[in-house]
């Protein structure tokens, strides 16, 4: 393992300059090149024809839907779309690469130019996006019978072709340098906002837990003053707490080399999702001429200058904007909306106030609640076995008294666990605020004579002792009870 | 001789079929019969399919016995060159890479051979990925020239050429990617047409160079290929470089020609072909000469014109080709089909795809291969493949400047005439060389055909003749005036192969 400088003090000396490469697949019913379907999850090799398999003769044609949806995002992300482009092939052999080269573009992207605004701690940045372009996925190898899973030491390698040829888009950034100690966040915000933004397209799931979204994250450091140093790119980041995590390290390995005296080798790295750490992949001797040239098989593409006006005027409202809206529809400061970011809870948030609950519960429930167990879970708070529609449902018992908060903590670990509905977790497990006066009047009564000097206090007219007893009566009636009843009763009785 | 079967020419053949003379299991029976008899000694074909020619045969009989309408060429048995996919019928490429490999869906072309009835007599030889002017780079086998045995048929192409000169096929089907139809059809005396590019669909065509191949008509006269260019051909959405337009009128074009009238039309002599006409053989210029002579005759103006850049068409040719080849090639690896060598649980992935291509491949495609990855290269990129495509435009524009001017243009197919087996194979670039005439049409785009205008040595000589691009029609006109002026065919008087 390398050795790592503590973070704080690397962010003293060296300044980090990023530059992030995304790759979305898109959600179009077919492949890139071919008629085959892109559902995930099917038996391997059941979603294959001719030419995503690249048997002998087989012939591409561009999918028009993928084309569509890569122009939208290139317009939602500011960039000018090319009024002449094509594909090229980029030659290199891999097994799971049925032609052994990739179709994709090369010096002439669909998208070129644009940019991102992200916020971090209240402040903008402004992140470049060099070029957005459309290549297509490659299958998937599963390397039987070694230790690692990797393919030395293996005995068998088996390749699923279903992912191969699914459309996918590449979003690359121009170096984003100026983000100094908050350079992961500002990666982490990068990829929050891009995956926002596609969503709301509606041109993919943009799910990084299914690979439907995947970060490769490039990182230098240098002196202030000095030159851009020697980056390295970080292979397969793939959520978003990765991405902090992987810049993160980078930057400790990294300075902590540069303080040696080492020089920075420019190099592809794998991130590992259970260390957080990063371990050198292909070394230099072995990189690859990929002898890019344009794919004779497919025409060039001109799209009009009418038809990208049409999908512009045609874009939804953009996060960014969206957010705003909300922010002031809600009532919430800067800082408490920029929690529901952070904790990428707008859209659940969005969700349960049109399920019917206040926006404060929703905050409330979304931001405290879940998001413990989410983090506890090591989970995106989105992935919890819980829906905005039960969480509405939720408080709405609790706004109907029905359920106090520690009630409703429990009819969450049902709903968690996959029990039902709160409503349907609370009947089963008999989760409801006593309302029954002479159910309580007697549990009051009870701790009233198992605490008689308590109860004097009160009669004197110490009131703040009352907590003791309806601690007794809660515990009593198994939190059931509503606190405010029960204290009512009590200084009835003693009062 | 003409009673024979295989001695009709396909358009002959449709008649008779159509018109009940005919049986098209006759026709078939006796067309495989012939392949029975003399392809021991010609080795044209990599695979006879008795049973599914015969059956399609049976098809039409009953289809005409019931009265039912079908095409034009319905009945007329053909031969496919082994690089045009085949569902169910073994398809190599004349690789040894692809050995035993059962496509399991059709081409384009193969479809439409299907849909218009026409018995697919067996799969023909070529040099391995169509690679080669000699079919002397197949895997599998050694294919001869009907003229003449100890000669070459020709390529890559040779397979089709020589079943259709040896009177195996009235028809066959060829692919064209520097000249692989037209210089067979040269050397064997037959008739051969690559198609405008993109008018033919090459899906399903084995990809030697995409921007380059064309699959076209392989036949005995211009008629029977403009009758097989127009069942072959037309627009197909699943190749994106095809061109969405109606097809030519070759048919009719062929008919038109065929009275020897040519009164009005401009033929272009290229000065720059004439210039190397001192490194080609002088009995294929002087049968040359004689055309153009004949040309004039039958009232076609001969008009000279310049187009520079076509010197550089070889040197383009062979860094653009090898270029598309060497990323069209890689894909033959032993993980999904096909050959897998060294697989034996002591070499590693790579290892096996090394291995495999290694074993896999013949000379001549590891050669191009080679070339092309090389010109790909970076650092070398620009200086090769992108200078290259450079020239390709200066060629374009040198065709359409000539086509301002004439209608067509006229060289010789090829500067010589079939050579012996083993002459060639020594120094590429000599082999290299027989497409000289024949490759600015493919870096073009345009047709080009081949009609038989001569002997040389006791060998066919072939006139070329290129039109501009979707103008095939004027090809096929002219081809079909020229053999006019024949009495006889001149693919009709080829040496008798002795049955066996």
């Amino acid at each position: 393992m390398s050795r790592l400088n503590d973070y704080d003090k690397a962010v003293e000396t060296y300044e980090p300059v990023l530059g992030l490469e995304t790759h979305i697949e898109l959600d179009t019913n077919t492949k890139m090149f071919c008629g085959c379907s892109t559902a995930f999850g099917a038996e391997p090799n059941t979603q294959t024809c001719p030419v995503c398999l690249a048997l002998p003769g087989a012939l591409p044609v561009a999918n028009k839907a993928a084309i569509e949806a890569t122009v939208k995002i290139g317009l939602a992300l500011n960039c000018h779309i090319a009024e002449w482009t094509r594909f090229a092939r980029k030659n290199y052999f891999y097994p799971d690469m049925p032609k052994n080269f990739q179709t994709s573009q090369y010096e002439e992207p669909l998208c070129e130019n644009g940019y991102v605004e992200v916020a971090v701690d209240g402040v903008d940045y402004r992140i470049e996006i060099e070029r957005v372009h459309l290549e297509e996925d490659t299958g998937k190898t599963l390397h039987v019978g070694g230790a690692t899973g990797r393919i030395h030491g293996a005995t068998e390698s088996l390749v699923d072709y279903n992912r191969a040829g699914i459309p996918l888009v590449e979003i690359v950034t121009k170096p984003v340098p100026g983000t100094g100690a908050l350079a992961p966040e500002v990666a982490k915000a990068y990829v929050a906002e891009l995956r926002d933004i596609v969503r709301s397209l509606g041109v993919s799931d943009v799910r990084m837990e299914q690979g439907s979204l995947r970060c490769d994250v490039n990182l230098s450091l240098n002196k202030p003053g000095e030159e851009w140093g020697t980056r390295t790119e970080t292979k397969n980041v793939n959520s978003l707490r990765s991405v902090e995590r992987a810049v993160r390290y980078e930057v400790r390995r990294q300075s902590a080399l540069l303080d040696d005296g080492v020089k920075i080798i420019q190099e592809t790295r794998h991130f590992h999702e259970s260390t957080g750490e990063t371990s050198p992949g292909r070394s230099k001797e072995e990189a690859t001429d990929y002898r890019y040239f344009p794919e004779p098989d497919l025409a060039v593409m001109e799209p009009s200058r009418e038809w990208v006006e049409e999908l512009r005027a045609g874009l939804p409202e953009l996060p960014r904007k969206r957010r705003e809206r909300l922010q002031a529809t809600w009532g919430l400061g800067d800082k408490e909306m920029q929690s529901v970011v952070n904790a990428d809870a707008v859209g659940l948030i969005e969700a349960t106030v049109a399920a019917g609950t206040t926006p404060t519960g929703a905050v409330k429930w979304w931001l405290g609640e879940l998001s413990r167990r989410a983090n506890e879970a090591g989970a995106e708070l989105g992935a919890l076995a819980i829906t905005p529609e039960q969480v509405a449902e939720l408080q709405g018992m609790v706004d109907d008294g029905r359920l106090n908060d520690k009630l409703a903590r429990q009819v969450i670990d049902g709903v968690l666990a996959g029990e039902g509905s709160p409503v349907e977790v609370a009947a089963k497990r008999g989760l409801e605020v006593v309302s029954d006066t002479g159910a309580l009047e007697a549990a009051v009564d009870e701790a009233i004579s198992a605490n008689p000097a308590v109860a004097e206090k009160i009669r004197g007219g110490t009131h703040a002792a009352a907590g003791v007893l309806i601690g007794a009566v809660m515990k009593a009636t198994k939190g059931q009870a509503d606190a405010g009843t029960v204290r009512k009763i009590i200084l009835e009785k003693l009062g | 001789m003409s009673d024979r079967i295989v001695d009709k020419t396909a358009a002959e053949l449709a008649a008779d079929i159509r018109e009940g003379r005919l049986t098209a299991v006759a026709v078939t029976t006796a067309f495989l019969d012939r392949i029975a008899a003399v392809d021991g000694t010609v080795k044209a074909f990599l695979h006879v399919d008795r049973e599914g020619a015969l059956a399609t045969a049976r098809e039409v009989d009953e289809a005409l016995a019931r009265g039912e309408e079908l095409g034009p060429l319905a009945g007329v048995p053909i031969a496919v060159k082994d690089v045009v996919v085949t569902k169910g019928l073994p398809t190599t490429a004349a690789s040894k890479i692809l050995e035993g490999w059962i496509p399991p869906y059709d081409a384009t072309i193969t479809e439409r051979i299907k849909a218009a009835k026409m018995p697919i007599l067996g799969k023909t030889n070529l040099d391995e990925f169509a690679m080669g002017s000699s079919t002397e780079y197949s895997a599998y086998a050694q294919t001869v020239n009907p003229w003449d045995t100890a000669r070459i048929p020709g390529g890559s192409g040779g397979g089709s050429a020589a079943a259709v000169a040896a009177k195996m096929a009235p028809l066959a089907i060829g692919t064209d990617t520097g000249g692989s139809i037209r210089q067979p059809g040269a050397v064997t005396g037959t008739f051969g047409a690559k198609p405008t590019y993109g008018s033919n669909s090459r899906y399903g065509l084995i990809a030697f160079s995409s921007s380059l191949d064309t699959p076209g008509p392989v036949s005995r006269n211009a008629l029977d290929g403009a009758l097989l260019h127009e069942v072959i051909s037309g627009y197909d959405p699943r190749d994106s470089t095809a061109i969405d337009a109606p097809v030519p009128p070759v048919v009719a074009a062929a008919k038109a020609g065929a009275d020897g009238d040519l009164s009005g039309v401009k033929l272009g002599v290229v000065k720059e072909f004439d210039q190397t006409f001192d490194a080609a053989e002088p009995g294929v210029v002087e049968a040359y000469r004689q055309a153009v002579e004949q040309l004039a005759k039958l009232g076609a103006e001969i008009v000279e014109v310049s187009c520079p850049s076509f010197s550089y068409a070889l040197p383009t040719y062979y860094l653009i080709a090898p270029s598309e080849a060497s990323s069209n090639l890689a894909r033959y690896d032993g993980v999904r089909y096909g050959l897998r060598a060294g697989d034996d649980g002591r070499h590693g992935l790579e290892e096996v795809m090394s291995l495999t291509r290694e074993a896999g491949f013949g000379p001549e495609v590891k050669r191009r291969i080679i070339l092309g990855t090389y010109a790909l290269s970076a650092g070398y990129v620009d200086a090769f493949y992108g200078k290259a495509q450079k020239v390709r435009t200066l060629i374009k524009r040198d065709f359409e400047a000539a086509f301002e001017r004439v209608d067509a243009l006229i060289s010789p197919t090829t500067p010589f005439i079939a050579f012996k087996f083993g002459e060639r194979t020594g120094d590429p670039y000599q082999m290299y060389l027989a497409d000289l005439y024949t490759i600015p049409t493919n870096l073009y785009g345009g047709p080009g055909v081949s009609v038989p205008v001569g002997l040389s040595e006791g060998m066919p000589v072939g006139l070329q003749v290129m039109g501009p691009v979707m103008g095939d029609d004027i090809t096929y006109r002219v081809a079909a005036a020229v053999e006019s002026t024949q009495d006889t065919l001149l693919a009709d008087t080829a040496p008798e192969i002795e049955e066996q």
